[in-house]
């Protein structure tokens, strides 16, 4: 398709822990499209960050298998020289923590000109200059001119993010990967932070993957939504199917764990257990299967595969099928938790 | 009568400068703060980080200074008995934010639950023991867990070691700072649905510190909402969100995410708008120095700070 941007197919991230290599990413496979915001969701350890890092060609540890197709490379393969050309230009990311991502004995005037410089020597100094003060302004910072001189800091958290984001789109990326970008800030910054996001949006031209544990920024941001549990895509749709009419026991278990308005001061529902660790993930069979066991054994293919069920809607498993909540009774069936 | 009353309390933090590290300035982290919690009741204390709120907690409980104002509880004044009394040091207790921190690393369950037992109960071994069990069966972990160290368990059971300590000695009022905010949502839901569970059963109080507005709605009867050491607006929860009066609170429950994506456009205008009239009205809300005015009322129980009409 014309406006996909990236493809990945069959991606699998494997960190080594003692003699052996299990995955992160186990079989992952995702498409970008251009114009489009992808987000990525699922509690801490599901493998969101192992994938944003394995996109950006970031890790140095682990073991990457399958293909992330990216115009004519596999960004799998491509050597550091290759990246050193896409990464920054091509392919820009905003990181959790401000603060680790920009250099703290270098202003911002002269972090944005690195970038800038790394990927295009053809400007003049001034040109360079006014180009930085422009992205300054672009991200929505007061006083460009005083801020250029600034270190990171002497600005707060929200400022901080702004010149992070200013460094990623410097280039003018074609892809942008934001992992957990707003996480760290207040909820007014956060806000800020997640309208320029978008406003970029409309004037880059990019797309986008949005890679964050808050199911309202995906209500505000996304177009799209991959759902991760334990290194898999458990499903896909676009994001108002997925506030409709989520499927798999884990949106669902998401959804209806956080406090809403509508919810009024109700309990709120408990997942049970935990996101296993890498060495102790379930790797047969439906690996969301122990957090309902009041679920019916038979309800979970054996090889959980993503089924098209509606056009554009993807889950994995067959349980959503028969999926309930403890405290719903479900016709015919026994209640086997309470 | 309310359990816990503070009145005008301020904790000003002094700023050492110069080669004598004489005080050059002071941090007024609290500055005028006054709140009063019914029994039985939760009151949200809320704002950015930096408002104060911590430090507010912190200085009832009696871990920072009060440079002035006063703290009644169950009617008394305990503004300079907050460490020496015994009793106020049982009947309050404090939950941090970060399980992960507030655990003593090198001490077993059994050790880190029994403390405060060990501070004001004289129990036998084989008693404490059996209490900290039933204690870590309250909060949902197995008995067997005494023996562990806080390494080998989750986020969300960490934080339910810590209330099973604060729980330890049937206080009457628990201070909660930011309990829930490393958590992830579903570890979050355990811990707000335990809280408000042992609530009900201990007939507990809590003075609720987030920065999360989602959070706060879910668990509390009252909020008092806090700029740069002082409230902008105090009400009932139905006060707060469905009628939001200080520009600064606008702003806030403007920016809680809408779980509604059909909603985005709607709530994009409105926190344009919002956005709009800060800017416009800025001075309207706050004085010269860009702080909060006195809370004025503007029902029985709704207060928003105001210049004073006249
Ligand atoms: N470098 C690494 N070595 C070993 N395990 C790792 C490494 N990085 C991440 N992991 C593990 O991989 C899983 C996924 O981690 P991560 O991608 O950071 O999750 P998320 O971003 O969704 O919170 C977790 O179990 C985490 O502990
Ligand atoms: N011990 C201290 N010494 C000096 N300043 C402090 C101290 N504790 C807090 N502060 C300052 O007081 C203000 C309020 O902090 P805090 O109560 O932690 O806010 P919050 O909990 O709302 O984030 C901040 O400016 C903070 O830097
Ligand atoms: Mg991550
Ligand atoms: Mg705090």
């Amino acid at each position: 398709m014309a406006d996909k941007l990236i493809e990945i197919n069959h991606l699998k991230t494997s960190f080594r822990i003692g003699d052996d290599y299990y995955a992160a990413v186990d079989d992952v496979s995702l498409s970008l499209n251009k114009n489009e915001v992808l987000a990525i969701v699922g509690e801490s350890g599901c493998g969101k960050s192992a994938l944003a890092f394995s996109i950006m060609g970031l890790h140095n540890r682990a073991k990457i298998e399958g293909e992330i197709l990216y115009r004519n490379y596999n960004l799998v393969d491509v050597d550091e020289s290759t990246w050193s050309k896409l990464r920054g230009k091509n392919l820009g990311m905003i990181f959790q923590d401000p603060l680790t991502a920009l250099n703290p004995l270098m202003t911002v005037g002269a972090q944005i000109s690195e970038a800038l410089f790394l990927h295009n020597r053809k400007l003049s100094n001034e040109e360079r200059k006014a180009k930085v003060i422009e992205l300054i302004e672009k991200v929505g910072i007061p006083r460009p001119e005083h801020v250029y001189m600034q270190y990171p800091h002497e600005l707060s958290g929200g400022m901080r993010q702004r010149v992070v984001i200013a460094i990623a789109i410097a280039n003018d990326p074609e892809v942008l990967i934001a992992d957990e970008p707003t996480t760290a800030l207040d909820a007014t910054i956060q806000s800020q932070i997640l309208d320029l996001i978008r406003e970029l949006k409309e004037s880059m031209n990019a797309g986008i993957v949005l890679i964050t544990h808050d199911l309202g920024v995906v209500a505000e941001m996304a177009d799209r939504v991959a759902v991760m549990y334990a290194g898999q895509i458990v499903e896909i749709v676009d994001v108002h199917r997925l506030f409709e009419n989520p499927l798999h026991p884990y949106t669902r278990s998401l959804l209806n764990s956080i406090p809403n308005a509508e919810k009024g001061q109700e309990k709120l529902h408990v997942i049970q257990g935990i996101v296993p660790a890498l060495q102790n993930l379930p790797r047969e069979g439906c690996r969301f299967k122990d957090r309902i066991p009041w679920i019916d054994e038979s309800a979970h293919e054996t090889t959980p595969e993503l089924h098209e069920v509606a056009p554009g809607h993807f889950v994995r498993c067959t349980c959503y099928k028969q999926f309930h909540f403890p405290n719903e009774m479900k016709e015919g069936q026994a209640h086997a938790n309470s | 009568m309310p359990i816990l009353k503070v009145e005008n309390l301020k904790v000003h933090f002094p700023i050492k400068g110069g080669i004598f590290g004489r005080t050059v300035d002071y941090v007024k982290a609290v500055d005028g703060v006054s709140l009063e919690i019914e029994k039985g009741t939760t009151y949200g204390l809320v704002g950015e980080s930096g408002s104060g709120k911590t430090t507010t907690g912190r200085a009832i409980i009696g871990l920072n200074k009060i440079t002035s104002g006063k703290v009644y509880f169950e009617g008394k004044e305990v503004t300079n008995l907050r460490r020496s009394r015994a009793s106020f040091h049982r009947d309050v207790q404090m939950i941090f934010q970060d399980p992960y921190s507030s655990l003593n690393p090198k001490k077993r369950v059994l050790d880190i639950v029994a403390e405060p037992l060990r501070n004001f109960e004289k129990m036998s071994r084989s008693e404490e023991k059996k209490r900290v069990e039933e204690l870590l069966e309250l909060v949902g972990l197995s008995p067997e867990s005494i023996v562990k160290y806080p390494h080998q368990f989750s986020g969300g059971q960490r934080q339910r070691i810590g209330i099973a300590r604060a729980i330890a000695l049937k206080p009457k009022l628990i201070i909660a700072d930011e309990p829930v905010s490393a958590l992830d949502v579903s570890v979050q839901a355990q811990v707000l649905n335990f809280m408000q569970e042992i609530q009900k059963e201990l007939d507990l109080t809590f003075l609720f510190i987030s920065h999360d507005l989602g959070v706060i709605r879910h668990m509390c009867n009252q909020i008092g909402i806090m700029y740069r050491g002082r409230f902008v607006e105090e009400g009932l929860t139905e006060d707060i969100f469905n009628n939001p009066q200080h520009i600064y609170t606008k702003r806030l429950v403007a920016a809680i995410p809408n779980i509604d994506p059909s909603k985005r456009e709607e709530s994009l205008q409105f926190r344009k708008e919002v956005d709009h009239e800060y800017k416009q009205s800025y001075a309207n809300y706050f004085d010269e120095d860009g702080l909060a005015y006195n809370l004025q009322p503007i029902s029985e129980t709704h207060f928003v700070a105001l210049p004073e009409k006249g």
